[in-house]
């Protein structure tokens, strides 16, 4: 009897699990199709920047410089061996482009922006806000969730752009003011082995990718949470960690086609 | 908040993430270092390239002057066909060598081209005939043992 239970369970999950994947998607479309207000009211968008986009540049600074310093002090350690220092330039920088940068600025902007967002959606929807906003035939989808999709999509690959170029900086603090690597080989080697098309602009579109998973979970989730004290926390957690789940598998998806060939 | 702040505000954020992909383009990636936009297509054959990598650069006289765009096997030939982007401010006599070097030991490999003598230019879609392959270890340790066995007991 338990083990016909425990399938009927599997089965259930598994509906729930595929009726969620359908709801986001036609969430998404829905964002889509009723964006063109946040465009041409573009102060809505604007305004969710600021939240989203300016607000997380200090943690987005802060978390680069001290990442890119620790591969500095690591690089060195492992590079010395092979009495390669030299190419530390190359390693912080390529780790960072190409990896560090899109998906840690990802996490951060994921707990920093996206429960933020999934909290004060849900707590509109616990408080009627969007019931009312439906009544005055107002569409919540185009005056709440496009802004701020728009927002999240482009404040993303900003983020991690400024994530790798502070990075690189710390690196370079570490590696060549304080250790005392050779400066010129520092800058002519990571010149010399990161590509522009190949690194720089997959990591942007890294980012962009990311960008647009974590915002819209972060909007299906305070858009379907139960109207709860209790939903709207249990939304927010599971914002978290289903987007930086989401953004470690589709790091390796992305990498696995984009650099395969190198 | 006050409308123009919030302006202000993204402004500065869409700036400083414009300026830093600017500056990873320019200063960490090779955008600012090299432009293949006005160039000229060269071949060259090499009975074995080693570890030459598309994309390598081609220097002469240590300055980059090319990359390296593809590399195949012609099966006519059974040697290894490169073929080369050259900037085309730098002209390179007919008679031009190339060689396969390694930058430092474990360094990435290159191509040299060392200038000849002669008074015609490579054109578009030329071929450097003279070239010299990639030195191979194995080839290297190889040889050394067998002169050292051909050598008389002593």
């Amino acid at each position: 009897m338990s083990a016909v239970n425990t399938i009927r369970i599997i089965g259930h999950r598994a509906i729930n699990a595929v009726w969620r994947i359908g709801m986001a998607s036609r969430f998404f479309v829905n964002t889509l199709l009723y964006s063109g207000s946040s465009f041409r009211r573009f102060h809505l968008t604007i305004k969710e920047l600021f939240s989203t986009g300016v607000m997380s540049l200090i943690i987005i600074i802060v978390a680069g410089l001290f990442v890119g310093m620790v591969l500095g002090l690591q690089g060195y350690e492992t590079l010395k061996r092979y009495g390669s220092e030299s190419a530390l330039g190359t390693m912080v920088a390529l780790s960072l482009v190409r990896e560090l940068g899109p998906v840690v600025a990802a996490l951060l902007f994921a707990s920093r922006a996206g429960s933020a967002m999934t909290a004060e959606i849900g707590l509109m929807k616990a408080t009627e806000q969007i019931s009312a906003m439906e009544m005055m035939a107002v569409n919540p989808i185009a005056r709440i969730i496009a802004p701020r999709f728009w927002a999240g999509v482009i404040s993303m690959p900003l983020l991690a752009a400024l994530f790798s170029a502070v990075g690189v900086f710390g690196g370079y603090l570490v590696g060549v003011v304080q250790i005392g690597v050779d400066e010129g080989s520092f800058w002519s080697q990571m010149q010399a082995a990161v590509d522009f098309r190949d690194d720089i602009l997959n990591g942007v579109l890294k980012s962009f990718v990311f960008g647009i998973v974590v915002t819209l979970i972060a909007l299906f989730e305070g858009f379907d949470a139960p109207p709860t004290a209790e939903g709207v926390s249990g939304a927010t957690t599971r914002t978290v960690v289903t987007s930086s789940l989401a953004i470690l598998m589709l790091d390796f998806v992305l990498t696995a086609i984009m650099f395969r060939g190198n | 908040m006050e409308r123009t702040t919030l302006d202000l505000w993204v402004g500065i954020f869409v700036v400083a993430g414009v300026a830093a992909l600017v500056m990873l383009a320019m200063k960490v990636g090779n955008l600012g270092t090299y432009n293949v936009s006005d160039a000229y297509q060269v071949q060259a054959y090499f009975t074995n390239i080693g570890g030459l990598k598309p994309k390598a650069s081609i220097k002469s006289a240590g300055v980059v002057v090319g990359r390296v765009t593809g590399i195949s096997l012609d099966t006519e030939r059974y040697e290894a066909k490169v073929e080369m982007s050259l900037d085309r401010r730098y002209q390179f006599p007919k008679d031009t060598f190339a060689n396969i070097l390694t930058s430092g030991l474990l360094g990435e490999q290159y191509i040299g081209l060392m200038p000849g003598g002669d008074s015609e230019m490579i054109k578009n879609g030329g071929v450097i005939k003279k070239t010299q392959s990639a030195v191979v270890l194995e080839d290297l340790i190889g040889k050394f043992i067998y002169n050292k066995a051909d050598e008389p007991a002593q």
